[in-house]
């Protein structure tokens, strides 16, 4: 079931649900990478959530038209109107009062949301109790979504995507460094406001799959995973959009495998999952690989300092210095050096009093800022000074 | 008229003030530490608690489930400190990836379970049921004299009304401690004050009255009241004192307002069904900061209030 479902073959329905998830998921994971890097992740919740009078006097507009009330470029239209007054009244909050960004944001989201939810209820005050089914675009809901409301979705992502393509280093130079931008000349609110009308976009587009409270999470995971895996632009905004492809993908491909399994949030912990892994296993940023870092720089330090005590005819005592030394051969069980250890003590005796040399004579200035304990001094300073550096150590440094 | 108001809207009025105000007060401390999306974060992972909490014990019943909302929230407050510090990401960030997973888990936990007809539903949490908190012993003024009809109360008042009372205790003890660690954590850490456990405690007092209004409002008026009432008091005055008296007022207004234009809004405009009462109280504290932003004497940045014809 579940293989039918990732190989698109459960049926004309939900391989077009898959599709138009994945191209979504695409187009959110690389448009909210520009949102990450430039720290204003969560100005997307706010726009999220003021969509819902939107897509409400959309349909009541609709109805009141004589129209179906549902159709589905109406309602996008109408959130869009509304997500763009949520976020013109963000970003005016936060330019021309005293409020924090962050206080700006909480207010538009839950005004707008309340104030869209005051309306459905008037929604159903005029139908008269009649379901219009607007409740859907809180969650999403992809059963029974037309063909003309897929094809929608992935044309809105692909384009969302196409203008990212266009607009990548504008955004990246004004998410890094807004005041060089502004010195190239560039026109920072428009390329702000274009990063977060990509944003709008993909909000909108992605209103009736994972729905408006959900979709933010499209919008934030997937590039706070791909971060972990590189720190060059370009790669993250790729990897982005290849994680939010994959959740989007995935997510649709497993909902659609059962009943109770509701697409928005599976698209979700999807993105978590593979937000989660990026976490753990990533190279370099990964919890894994710091961890494994860490180790070994406690383990150089511990067999520095053993061998530093040795060469000094001190006993060591510190039970993970001594297992570290015994590991390595370089004391018997019962703490004796043996020959190797010796020679080894020897050279770091000689190493250290190379270092202390070095830093007291201001000549080396910049070479003892690379003082850390640990480091040989043969990989910082050629073989002819140290050389002239040992000249300097008198009889005692030649052991 | 008495005797429908005291049965009818009394109880509601008194929970959504109660709400309202137990929300706003640690607003204002959270608004001025850069934390107002707390708030946010919290109303949002207290669904994941609350099903988990129903499907642990297969009841639904108040105290489990608040059990559960109260564990999700502080889980919730240690993943993004975990994530934040592990993965050196911005705070925002951070909590934008744990509260939309959390959420999700809940949907889909909620989606899961038969619970969905009981009487948890998403609706549910995110509107409240505000109206549906009806006194039906409440005969009439003398009602409130009476312990037999007081009984009937519904559970939600005394519980909300409590950590209400719970909250303003505590911010008038901690007061200075809370003020001090606010404006100036350094000076606080010079003075002995535990600044980490204040902010914890902070966060953590939140989190209760939080859970609590959910229980009672829905998620709606929660977010709305941490952060529009302090966000509107924080624009009329440079005083610490005068802004939390602020905010209280502008809760309880809002709280008023909303209920009364949700209830009886439709009626004078000659239909038969009210609105949202959570939705109208969230929608009036957004008018309140509205005026506020364009009004309001310590609007701008820098701090003096605005002179006329300044700026």
């Amino acid at each position: 079931m579940l293989w039918e479902a990732l190989s698109l073959q459960l049926g004309y329905n939900a391989t077009l649900v898959t599709l138009g998830a994945m191209m979504l998921g695409v187009a959110a994971g690389s448009t909210g990478t520009f949102l990450y890097l430039s720290k204003r992740a969560l100005v997307s919740d706010a726009i999220s959530h003021a969509t819902l009078p939107g897509v409400v006097l959309a349909f009541m507009a609709m109805v009141a038209l004589g129209g179906d009330g549902r159709f589905l470029p109406g309602l996008m239209l109408g959130s869009a109107v509304s997500a763009g007054a949520g976020l013109l009244a963000v970003t005016w909050m936060a330019a021309r009062t005293r409020l924090a960004e962050d206080a700006a944001i909480g207010a538009v989201l839950s005004v707008f949301f309340g104030f869209g939810v005051v309306l459905l209820t008037v929604v159903q005050v005029m139908s008269a109790g009649r379901q219009a089914g607007l409740e859907t675009f809180l969650l999403g809901a992809t059963a029974g979504m037309l063909w003309g409301e897929a094809v929608v979705i992935a044309l809105g992502g692909a384009l969302v995507l196409g203008l990212v393509v266009l607009l990548r280093r504008p955004m990246a130079l004004v998410a890094f460094d807004p005041g060089y931008a502004a010195g190239q000349g560039m026109r920072l609110r428009t390329v702000e406001l274009a990063m977060m009308g990509l944003a709008l976009a993909i909000t909108v587009v992605g209103l009736k799959i994972v729905g408006l409270v959900l979709i933010v999470a499209l919008l934030i995971i997937p590039p706070v995973a791909a971060r972990f895996w590189s720190e060059r632009v370009g790669v993250v905004v790729a990897i982005a959009g290849f994680f939010g492809g994959i959740a989007g993908y995935a997510g649709a491909a497993i909902s659609a495998t059962a009943p109770a399994l509701p697409t928005g949030p599976i698209i979700v912990l999807m993105a978590f999952a593979l937000f989660l892994l990026s976490l753990l296993l990533a190279p370099g940023r990964g919890v894994l690989a710091a961890t494994l870092r860490h180790l070994r720089f406690q383990r150089r330090v511990h067999l520095r300092q053993g061998l530093l005590a040795l060469a000094g005819g001190q006993p060591v005592y510190e039970p993970l210095t001594l297992r570290l030394m015994r590991r390595a051969g370089l004391v018997r069980a019962d703490g004796v050096a043996t020959e190797t250890g010796r020679a080894m003590a020897a050279r770091a005796r000689l190493d250290e009093r190379r270092w202390q040399m070095l830093r007291s004579d201001p000549a080396f200035e910049a070479a003892a800022a690379r003082y850390d304990g640990l480091t040989p001094l043969e990989e910082v300073l050629t073989a002819d000074q140290i050389a002239a550096l040992d000249r300097g150590l008198g009889p005692e440094g030649i052991v | 008229m008495g005797q429908d108001f005291v049965m009818l809207s009394l109880p509601p009025l008194v929970i959504g003030i109660c709400a309202a105000v137990a929300c706003a007060l640690p607003g204002n401390f959270l608004l001025l530490r850069r934390q107002a999306l707390i708030g946010d974060a919290i109303s949002h992972v207290v669904l994941p608690g609350i099903v988990v909490g129903f499907l642990v014990t297969g009841v639904v019943a108040t105290w489990p489930m608040m059990l559960g909302a109260a564990a999700a929230a502080l889980l919730a407050v240690v993943l993004i400190e975990t994530i934040r510090r592990l993965g050196r990401i911005e705070p925002g960030a951070a909590m934008g990836v744990v509260f939309t997973a959390m959420f999700a888990g809940g949907v889909l936990l909620l989606e899961q379970s038969a619970a969905s007809g009981v009487h948890l539903d998403v609706q549910h949490a995110l509107y409240g049921n505000l109206e549906s908190l009806i006194w039906l012993d409440g005969w009439g003024w003398g009602a409130l004299m009476d312990a037999e009809a007081l009984r009937g109360l519904p559970p939600e008042l005394p519980r909300i009304g409590g950590v209400m009372l719970g909250v303003i205790a505590l911010t008038a003890v901690m007061w200075r401690a809370l003020v001090i660690s606010t404006f100036d954590e350094g000076f606080a850490r010079t003075l002995g004050l535990p600044t980490g456990a204040i902010g914890l405690g902070l966060v953590a007092v939140a989190a209760v009255a939080a859970v609590a209004a959910f229980d009672a409002v829905g998620s709606i008026i929660v977010i709305a009241m941490f952060i529009c009432p302090p966000a509107a008091a924080r624009l009329m005055t440079n005083r610490m004192g005068w802004q939390v008296a602020w905010s209280v007022v502008f809760a309880c207004l809002s709280a008023v307002l909303g209920y009364v234009l949700a209830g009886y809004g439709p009626l004078w405009l000659g239909y038969q069904n009210a609105l949202s009462a959570a939705g109208m109280i969230a929608t009036v504290s957004g008018a309140i900061l509205g005026l506020a932003a364009l009004f309001g004497p310590c609007r701008h940045r820098g701090g003096a209030p605005v002179e006329n014809g300044a700026i």
